[in-house]
């Protein structure tokens, strides 16, 4: 599995090689194509049973205003046990749909401690009606299971630069996919709230907040016969990073 | 200015008067102008720019009419440059639009720009290469005309503004993909929405947020950039641009909008001012207390300060995220107050074309009198008392200019009569009609739905004469200009209709202007707003006629 990662790498390091390449301008020069990156989390995170953890959570992208290359990654690794309890990279090509929303398509690379997993990736993301952030994503395993994710986002501004932002993600399985300790149903959900300040234009904005982890359904069940923690709540202090 | 020099004046006058058709003319005039990379000062921040001839803004080029100029460009840049002279008639290959007039000029050459001075007033130049307007490259032309003007003054100054931005424009552009709102710090809050819900009641102002929620668009989206710093000739509202004048003369001010991307509201407190001329053509003077001047328009005013003081020119943003200042004063280093900054204004539905479903195609002359009692739920807020609401707005419009009190006269389009047509007053052979259309979410601007890359383009004959019908479907405003030809805006005065370069459209607004097509060749014609027309909403022109048969079209 680990010979697999290194096409993952390679895709991450020409998507950033592309990061150097310039947009160009008036519309009559054609071509204009974009890059940009956001780390929407990048924090350390204390659980209530004294865990230390490191959570990042963001996306890149190189591309034109028809079709985008988008790398997305999320990750927490656990300090005190010095392994990943979850890792997650995604490449995906992306277009517009409709006005507010594009559809993506790709693959997801799973490399936490324990078994890897390759997905196919399917979604869309955009922003519904009241400024709602949405992506939906639907997975299917190379273990032939199906798995999908939603994720929500909405910004209140407190003041133009004081955010509040509630967030909300929540997976299920299709199937179950014992090996990696999943069951089928809702699997698990995370819900966070975030305060930030948009200390240097957008580009660097530290938060504090609060995150609730839990697994649920048979999956807890699992998880729990193992004597894994199937909750949490975690105070988060990190910085959203726009570049 | 150092480098920038008049020479071999009458050294090929000969060759030259058998190219002009004005018998008077018999000058040549020959300029330089380097494209450098400049240091900008900026309340004492040093900001890294473009600029002409060591400096931005660059000089002020000083013709005359009937003079044959020759301009050598010469480019120190690592990148392609091109100079665009806004406003000026002359042959295509001349107007400096790379891919269209010509291809643009390589670092390290020298392009010699050659053409003959066919008319008079305010005008001014810009690269039209990447972004390089933002980022400094801008100057202003003055053209003396041949004939005395119908107007006195004896002093003048071009009073040329910008919103400079600590960011390069390649950045802004691509910030604004990644987050529209990544430059609006107007947004509405929290503490708004309490202190809406206080005032309208806590249901309404639901109901409001909820509107405009499902558009999906914000009421606060009036200036996509902010944090720029307003300059005045290169000079922030701290370092106070000065005009020095003694009491009682006549002072003509000639105002450029050389902005990337900010309309200005203008006023000088204590001050009539007398509008004579927009975009380089002799409007019927007309007295104002305040004018808005959208991006790439030149309006020329003149002002008579008759007391020995100071008298502060006071140019609000549009969206009113920030200003810029200037002074007149008998002497230099004197100060006047400044205007406190008003609450920015907001958008309403009539800007969202939403109020008037049936405005898009109404013909704006028989606006008038219109009864607007059936309006509700409508801001009634800017139709200050008795004041007629301005056609070039939508009814009930969050843009339409207020003046600061209550029966101040502020300029509208109607106001400007040309003082002397240019072309014999003739109904248009056609009309074309152009939907200004565009995605804020997604940061894509376009015509008819399409961006530049996506559509062909607009082909007229030499000889016609064209009107076009712009109908705005965005919510925010576009200063169309069209290159090498002129833009007759129709304001309902027939023959007197104005003529300009550059003319503003509203949100949510039909506006009709007509062009006598009688420049053959290649023209671009788009959005002014820098990033607007970056990202689509352009177009070039092709005007068929005898010479361009044998034209090589590059695309």
């Amino acid at each position: 599995m680990n010979k697999i990662k290194l096409p993952v790498q390679a895709l991450s390091v020409a998507v950033l090689g592309l990061l150097f390449l310039s947009p160009s301008s008036w519309a009559q020069e054609k071509g204009l194509f974009f890059y940009g990156l956001q780390m929407e989390e990048l924090e350390y995170r204390r659980g209530d049973e004294k865990e230390n953890l490191f959570n990042w959570n963001g996306d890149a992208f190189v591309g034109t205003d028809e079709i985008k290359l988008r790398w997305l990654g999320e990750a927490e690794y656990d300090r005190g046990a010095s392994k990943f309890e979850s890792l997650e990279n995604r490449l995906v090509l992306q277009m517009p749909i409709s006005t507010f929303f594009d559809a993506k398509g790709g693959v997801r690379l799973d490399t936490p401690k324990g078994t890897d997993r390759w997905y196919g990736v399917l979604g869309i993301t955009g922003l519904a009606p009241q400024w709602f952030e949405v992506d939906a994503d639907l997975f299917f395993s190379e273990a032939g299971e199906a798995s999908a994710r939603l994720d929500v986002e909405y910004e209140l501004l407190i003041t133009n630069r004081l955010i509040l932002t509630p967030s909300a993600d929540i997976n299920v399985a299709f199937s179950d996919d014992t090996e990696i300790g999943i069951k089928a149903g809702l699997t698990s959900v995370e819900a966070g709230l975030r305060l930030s300040y948009d200390l240097i234009d957008r580009a660097v904005s530290p938060y504090l907040g609060l995150v609730y982890e839990r697994k649920l359904g048979n999956t807890a069940d699992l998880a729990d016969g193992e004597g894994e923690d199937i909750e949490g709540w975690r105070a988060v202090i990190g910085t959203r990073i726009v570049f | 200015m150092k480098h920038l020099y008049l020479r071999e004046k009458a050294r090929c006058a000969f060759a030259m008067a058998i190219l002009l058709s004005s018998p008077l003319a018999a000058e040549a005039g020959v300029y330089d102008l380097t494209v450098d990379n400049v240091t900008i000062d900026i309340d004492g921040i040093q900001k890294n720019g473009i600029g002409y001839n060591g400096a931005s803004p660059g000089p002020v080029l000083r013709f005359q009419e009937g003079e044959n100029v020759t301009i050598n460009v010469t480019n120190n840049l690592d990148e392609a440059t091109s100079i665009h002279w806004h406003g000026l008639i002359l042959p295509f290959q001349q107007d400096g639009v790379p891919t269209i007039s010509f291809d643009g000029i390589k670092p390290g050459e020298t392009f010699t720009y050659r053409f003959p001075i066919v008319q008079s007033g305010t005008y001014w130049f810009h690269s039209h290469s990447g972004f390089q307007e933002p980022d400094g490259a801008y100057g202003a032309i003055v053209i003396e005309p041949n004939k005395r003007e119908p107007f006195r003054f004896d002093r003048d100054y071009v009073v040329q503004l910008t919103d400079n931005h600590p960011h390069r424009g390649s950045r802004i552009m691509r910030n604004l993909k990644m987050m529209p709102d990544y430059y609006n710090r107007q947004q509405q809050t929290l503490g708004e929405f309490f202190d809406d819900a206080a005032k309208k009641g806590f249901g309404a102002t639901i109901d409001d947020r909820m509107a405009w929620g499902n558009m999906r668009m914000m009421p606060a989206d009036i200036e996509d950039l902010q944090g720029f710093t307003p300059l005045m000739n290169g000079r922030s509202a701290t370092q106070n641009w000065t005009g020095l004048f003694k009491p009682g003369e006549r002072v003509r001010l000639r105002f450029i909008n050389s902005s990337a991307m900010t309309y200005f509201d203008i006023r000088i407190p204590g001050l009539k001012i007398t509008v004579v001329n927009a975009d380089g053509n002799n409007v019927q003077p007309v007295r104002v207390d305040e004018f808005r001047i959208a991006v790439a328009e030149t309006y020329d005013v003149i002002v008579q300060p008759e007391e020995d003081k100071a008298y502060t020119i006071f140019a609000a943003s549009m969206g009113r995220s920030a200003f810029g200042r200037g002074t007149l004063a008998p002497r230099e280093g004197m100060a006047a107050a400044v205007p406190v900054l008003e609450n920015r204004p907001l958008l309403t539905m009539a800007d969202m074309g939403m109020a008037h479903g049936d405005m898009a195609g109404m013909d704006h002359s028989n606006m008038k009198g219109m009864d607007h009692s059936n309006m509700k739920g409508m801001d009634h807020s800017n139709m200050s008392s008795g004041a007629k609401p301005d056609p070039f707005y939508a009814p009930g419009s969050g843009l339409a200019p207020k003046t600061t009190d209550n029966g101040r006269k502020f300029l509208s389009y109607t106001d400007l009569k040309a003082q002397k047509p240019l072309y014999k007053h003739r109904k248009a052979t056609r009309e074309i009609e152009l939907r200004l259309t565009g995605n804020m979410e997604r940061y894509i601007w376009s015509i008819n739905g399409k961006k530049y890359q996506d559509d062909e383009e607009i082909r007229l004959k030499l000889g016609e004469r064209v009107r076009f019908k712009f109908v705005n479907e965005t919510m925010m405003s576009h200063p169309m200009h069209l290159h090498g030809m002129w833009t007759i805006l129709d304001t309902g005065a027939g023959k007197w209709n104005p003529i300009k370069h550059t003319v503003s459209v509203a949100p949510g607004t039909t506006v009709y202007t007509e062009t006598e097509v009688d420049a053959p060749g290649q023209w671009a014609f788009h959005c002014h707003l820098s990033y607007h027309a970056a990202s689509g909403m352009f177009r070039r022109i092709v005007v068929e006629g005898p010479e361009t048969a044998q034209l090589e079209v590059k695309e």
